[in-house]
């Protein structure tokens, strides 16, 4: 068993893991932070954005300068935005069999895997996390595309260049592997690839492993999974939350007994308290509406938004916040809204029980229908004419490099009235900030990050006890931030397997047993013996079949001819095909019976002699000699094959087969 | 020999009162617990005392499963569980649970408020016994307990209805429920995958219908409705709140829209936008097409469909109305039937299945003359089979003294089938698609049954049976035994024979080991160890004289020679001490002691190599061949 680890983000993992005889890539996590290295995207040109100086070398060569742009001190790649895809040299991934999400988060690399590693095998996924997911894709393409660049740049990646630029572009890793995004139809072709799976659905991969997605509690549709033959169980916990947030909770049962856990996925802020920072979030913007601000929340289309909203929807009245518009700006805001309520089979008891009504599960449908909540595609078009400040602004994308937030920087940065204020845990707010400083705008850093933290962690590794963990190297010690802090990475025995990108693990796991099925004219014809008190045994001879990974035991062709009675034909000139194969013996023989025994089959002139360690018993007239000790017995006879069958039988009488 | 048992206490060469028992490797599971709509007393739910006389329900069922929401496979669930007790899981969809007590309570209240009758269960126990109901997503292993598992299949018909797989160890069996193999234009076809179980017990209600395809059905339906319209009648489409009710105003929706038609179609309930409401909510559990699009346009929010109203039966001109009930045995549907029914201009269409005895049956049957009397209409309406629309008030007066009526039919009636139940041929579909060994009809009338059994005997060479109530068929079984091998064991196993073929089947010996009802096959010397046996050793020396002058040591090369040649498949050495081994099979040459022209060659071998052994003691005997070397 052997684990691959393709990607270093312990929150976007890719791993595959090398199972039986499957392949089984677990998450294709896409590392965005690399577009933090990148110039913001805006909608109509920024002035201010086009006059950023070039950048100079410390030499004074001015030959990145078109590529490179200086801003307050930080320098941007003036290009398209790219991402830094998973490790796709460590193995041939055409040679993966199946690809298993855990939630909507970790499938954004998906296209890059599918589409262009000759990929050819099927994913499997929750059906939330496929339409959410696709939501999340065509919210990413359509924010890139619709502002075309026509630069794309290249020279500063080079080795030799990259050596000379300023940090953190200089310590940028994997450059090569950044790659710019992906298309519709790239998205289409990949999603349709995908298989549609329920919590607690068994799924038989070649009937050499099943696996089974569960409730992860972290997001609607988000899965941990089981993979498991009869005798070896992996758990792969990626994403998970214990929190009551809306979707279902998580199934923390079923993960018991596991051989290894690989765990992916913590809260990226151990620190924070998500609950705290929903309060402060509410206060911090009540203040900046109260006095005349605008707030701007950069966040993803679906997830904590649902919950933001909620939370808004209980807050509002009581703030006296009733007459301020909330607006969502998204490609996807309409269809985000609208799915969120048809999943109700995913959504937590509360939730349920509000469907069952029937009423909408989330109160946001209530927010729009009194007008307080407005959704539009863009800034574009409706959202011009319907626009009011003061307002509250949900719109994407967090890393602050394109959306239509990147607008709202623009136009709301240079006023100390309005707020910005970061909820998604993914980005550095103060990277995100970069490319707009110097800003005048307040920034308030309130990352909701509903993920395991560590006390929950070794809580719940207590609690499931897999004999074996394997997690990212990055929680095996405290944040470099905060390295006093050893309370803030996993504790357990045996200390966690940890891995980094492009590490290849060896999983230690010691596989003893495989199953079988006897089939049922096999078993009629056993012949089970009581050895000892509760103990039978039965020796069985039979034809093994081997397909799709199953094996059977079949009665042989022609019954196996029990030694006893077995009254071969002579030896014909055939030499026997394959090593026959007789049964072990076990037991003793007692002498005085075994002559008597020997007596009564005709043998009249048997004479035992003792020796040190047994018996010698010699039939003289057929001068045979049978030696007889506790553990052996040895027939020395002329070549009369009658007798010396006659003779094993007797014997055989006295002795137990294995 | 093990085997299943099932019981129908209903649907047995029936339809209605769905109520299955099935024992299955220790295990009894009931499927359904319905109430029958041809009758007003004991005999409406099934007599849960076949069960036990008096012993405690809960202790002899492990679990009990709903289809889906129709009161003929859940309406005897709050009476079996509140009122004769019973305590253990019941498992149904989300979209099940969701409906499931809204029809019972509206049963509920025909029945007691209504009728007047008084031991019936109450609101309180609905909310009670749907406190035990857990709730299941399609495909999802349920763990009953730990060797009892099901599992929830999509079956089309109405929304949230599945299909279960009960499955004990190796034994399984597949219960339909209600299903429709070809997707409508709300609901997808039922899907099973090849799960070969040792029972299907399908629901066989069209056993013996082959219907013509979809579109021309909805050509026809459309046409007629048209046509009507067109000349000024009146339609009366007779339907349940919930199901089909939806797929024909979609059907009618899109029609008006393309056709421009101005003539109102109304619904006659006001359940009928709480019932839309759940079609939104569980959209993912309609079709591929309305999940895709509900983002743009919720095909559930209907333009030209408005909200009936009594006094609009008597407006003049064309109109549509969809009203409940759907078997035309109470409520508004009878009420605009008998205002309707006088005029040859009009038309009913009956668009799915009539029980025996309700009005929608008898005008079906051909009759055209009908006494209805006040009272018989009202006991009908405790029948109701799917949202009972608020009953009318004009329906009070019907209670009053019996009141003799004959009503000429002189409306066209026609009948489209629109009942989302598998035809004959998706039964066949179905059937091929599960690969069952053995078939059991159910929900479905006994001469249909009949007809049906000898096509499924012919075509798939499968026992089929279609027990009566209270009847019970057993099926034996005959499941192979899961054992544990050692991975020693099958790869030494998988690694012998001398071609490397994983595919050809091998002969394998090994011990199997059973231990408190744990089976495992191990290698013999491993069972042995396990046991703290030691092994006895069986050994055979044999003296071969051969007649052979040369030296000892050239006869020894001479037999090598023999032997190489013929046992080209084995391994044949020679030794520095001047023996051969053949295998594990010694060979040794000595001088006779009397006669120097014989050597003795002492052939030794054990047990396990006796074949072998036996077969070069009688190779040698032959003596060598001729040869100049």
């Amino acid at each position: 068993m052997k684990l691959y680890c393709l990607s270093g983000h312990p929150t976007l993992p890719c791993n595959v893991l090398k199972f039986k005889s499957t392949t089984i890539m677990l998450d294709c996590g896409l590392d965005m932070t690399s577009t933090l290295n990148f110039l913001p995207l805006p909608l109509v040109q920024s002035p201010r954005l086009s006059k950023l100086p070039g950048l100079v070398l410390k030499d004074g060569s001015t030959f990145l300068d078109k590529e490179l742009k200086e801003c307050s001190g930080h320098v941007f790649v003036d290009s398209v935005p790219e991402f830094c895809l998973p490790e796709t040299e460590l193995l041939d991934l055409s040679t993966v069999d199946v690809i298993l999400i855990s939630n909507y988060h970790c499938m954004m690399a998906l296209p890059y895997i599918t589409e262009y590693t000759g990929f050819t095998g099927t994913v499997y996924a929750t059906e939330p996390t496929v339409q959410i997911g696709r939501l999340l894709m065509e919210e990413l393409v359509n924010s890139i595309e619709r502002v075309p660049k026509a630069q794309s740049a290249s020279t500063w990646k080079n080795k030799e260049v990259q050596r000379l630029l300023p940090a953190p572009l200089k310590d940028a890793v994997e450059v090569s592997m950044w790659r710019k995004c992906y298309t519709m139809p790239e998205v289409n072709a990949a999603l349709s690839k995908i298989q549609l799976v329920g919590y607690s659905q068994k799924i038989e991969l070649f009937g050499a492993v099943q696996v089974t997605p569960l409730s992860s509690g972290y997001a609607l549709g988000s899965s941990n999974w089981i993979i498991q033959s009869h005798y070896e169980k992996v758990s792969y916990v990626s994403g998970s939350s214990l929190l009551t947030t809306h979707p279902q909770p998580m199934d923390q049962a079923s993960l018991k007994n596991s051989d290894v856990l690989i765990l992916t996925g913590l809260t990226q802020i151990p620190t924070a308290n998500p609950d705290g920072m929903v309060g402060e979030f509410c206060s911090n913007l009540a203040m900046t509406v109260r006095n005349g601000g605008n707030v701007l929340v950069p966040c993803y289309p679906s997830g904590v938004i649902y919950d933001l909203l909620e939370c808004l929807y209980q807050y509002i009245d009581s703030a006296g916040l009733s007459n301020v518009p909330f607006y969502f700006i998204s490609p996807v805001a309409n269809s985000s809204l609208e799915f969120s309520q048809i999943f109700a089979e995913w959504l937590c008891h509360n939730k349920q029980t509000k469907v069952y009504l029937p009423e909408p599960p989330f109160p946001h449908a209530e927010l729009i229908q009194t007008n307080k909540l407005k959704h539009y595609p863009s800034i574009h078009g409706d959202f011009s004419n319907d626009f009011k400040q003061p307002c509250v602004i949900f719109t994407g994308h967090p890393s602050l490099r394109f959306g239509d937030v990147v607008h709202f920087m623009e136009l709301w940065g240079k006023s100390s009235l309005n707020t910005v204020i970061f909820t998604e845990p993914d980005f550095s707010y103060l990277d995100a900030l970069a490319p707009y400083q110097p800003l005048a705008m307040k920034c308030v850093y309130c990352p909701i990050d509903t993920r395991l933290n560590f006390i929950q962690v070794s809580k719940l590794l207590k609690e499931v006890q897999p004999l074996h963990v394997v997690c990212p190297e990055q929680y095996t010690q405290p944040p470099p931030s905060q390295s006093h802090r050893t309370d803030l990475m996993i504790d357990c025995q045996p200390p966690p397997m940890s891995y980094r990108r492009a590490e290849v693990l060896t999983l230690p796991y010691k596989r003893r047993y495989e199953k079988i099925e006897i089939m049922p004219e096999l078993a009629d014809s056993l012949v089970p013996l009581e050895i000892k008190p509760g103990i039978s045994l039965a020796t069985v001879s039979a034809m093994l079949h081997t397909k799709d990974n199953k094996h059977v035991l079949q009665l042989p062709p022609k019954p196996p001819q029990p030694p006893t009675s077995k009254k071969r034909k002579r030896v014909s000139d055939d030499v026997p095909e394959c090593k026959p194969l007789k049964p072990l013996l076990s037991g003793s023989i007692p002498v005085d019976q075994f002559v008597q025994t020997l007596e009564k089959h005709g043998f009249s002139d048997v004479k035992v002699e003792d020796t040190a360690k047994g018996h010698i018993v010699l039939l003289q007239e057929a001068e045979t000699l049978i030696q007889i000790e506790e553990d052996s017995t040895h027939i020395i006879c002329d070549n009369d094959e009658p007798l010396r069958v006659k003779l094993r039988d007797l014997v055989l009488k006295f002795l137990q087969k294995f | 020999m093990p085997e299943i048992k099932v019981t129908p206490l209903g649907a047995g060469q029936d339809v209605g009162r769905s109520c299955i028992l099935v024992s299955i490797a220790g295990k009894n599971v009931m499927l359904d617990c319905g109430m029958h709509m041809g009758y007003n007393d004991d005999r409406r739910f099934p007599d849960f005392s076949y069960i036990t006389q008096n012993g405690r329900l809960t202790d002899f069922l492990d679990c009990v499963i709903i289809s889906h929401f129709h009161l003929d496979h859940c309406g005897a669930l709050p009476y079996f569980s509140e009122m004769v007790g019973y305590d253990g899981p019941i498992y149904m969809t989300h979209p099940t649970k969701a409906i499931c007590p809204i029809l019972l309570e509206d049963y509920r209240k025909i029945t007691v408020d209504k009728k007047g009758e008084t031991n019936f269960f109450t609101s309180q126990m609905i909310k009670d016994c749907m406190k035990k109901v857990v709730a299941v997503h399609l495909h999802q292993t349920v763990q009953v307990d730990e060797e009892l598992e099901i599992k929830a299949y999509y079956a089309g018909h109405v929304l949230g209805a599945a299909m279960f797989q009960i499955k004990v160890g190796c034994e399984s069996v597949v219960y339909t429920g209600d299903y429709n193999m070809t997707p409508d234009r709300h609901l997808g076809a039922a899907w099973i995958d090849k799960c070969r179980p040792d029972l299907l017990i399908t629901e066989s209600t069209y056993a013996t219908t082959i219907r013509d395809s979809k579109r021309c059905r909805e050509r026809d339906f459309l046409k007629k409705v048209h046509e009507t319209v067109e000349r000024g009648g009146k339609v009366l489409i007779p339907v349940f709140a919930l199901g089909r009710a939806q797929e024909l105003c979609i059907l009618l929706e899109t029609f008006w829209e393309r056709m421009n038609l101005k003539a109102p179609i109304y619904f006659s309930t006001g359940l009928t936008e709480k019932a839309n409401h759940y079609y939104k909510l569980f959209i993912t559990w309609t079709n591929q097409k309305i999940r895709k699009t509900f983002v743009q346009r919720n095909m559930f929010e209907f333009k030209h469909i408005k909200a009936f109203d009594r006094a609009f039966a008597d407006n003049p001109g064309p109109m549509v109305v969809f009203a409940t009930p759907g078997m035309l045995h109470a409520g508004q549907s009878l009420q605009i039937f008998r205002k309707w029914a006088g005029n040859e201009k009009n038309m009913v269409i009956m668009p799915g299945y009539c029980v025996q005895g309700t009005v929608g049956h008898k005008i079906l049957s051909g009759q055209r003359k009908l006494e209805m009397e006040g009272r018989q209409i009202v006991s009908l309406s405790q029948f109701a089979h799917g949202i009972q629309g608020k009953v009318a008030p004009d329906s009070q007066h019907l209670c009053s003294p019996p009141l003799l009526l004959q009503l000429e039919v002189k409306m066209q009636v026609e009948y489209m089938s629109f009942s989302a139940h598998a035809d004959a041929k998706g039964i066949m579909q179905l059937i091929r698609q599960a690969e069952p060994r053995n078939v059991l009809l159910v929900h479905g009338e006994a001469k249909k049954m009949e007809f049906l059994k000898q096509k499924i005997e012919q075509e798939f060479h499968v026992n089929c049976y279609m027990p009566a109530n209270g009847e019970t068929t057993t099926i034996f079984t005959n499941p192979s035994i899961p054992v544990d091998i050692s991975l020693g064991l099958l790869k030494r196993e998988t690694a012998i024979g001398l071609l490397p073929d994983a595919k050809k089947p091998k002969l394998m010996h090994g011990t199997l080991i059973m231990k408190d009802n744990s089976f495992r096959l191990v290698s013999p010397e491993q069972a042995l160890k396990e046991l703290g046996l030691a092994e006895h050793q069986l050994r055979f020396t044999c003296r071969v004289h051969i007649q052979d002058p040369r030296k000892e040591h050239e006869t020894v090369l001479r037999v090598y020679n023999h032997l190489k040649g013929v046992l080209k498949d084995y391994s044949v050495q020679h030794l520095p001490d001047g023996s051969i081994t053949v295998e594990s099979i010694l060979i040794q040459a000595t001088a006779h002691s009397e006669d120097q022209g014989t050597k003795v060659l002492l052939v030794s071998w054990t047990y396990q190599d006796e074949e072998l052994g036996s077969y070069l003691t009688s190779l040698l005997k032959k003596g060598l061949p001729q040869s100049s070397s």
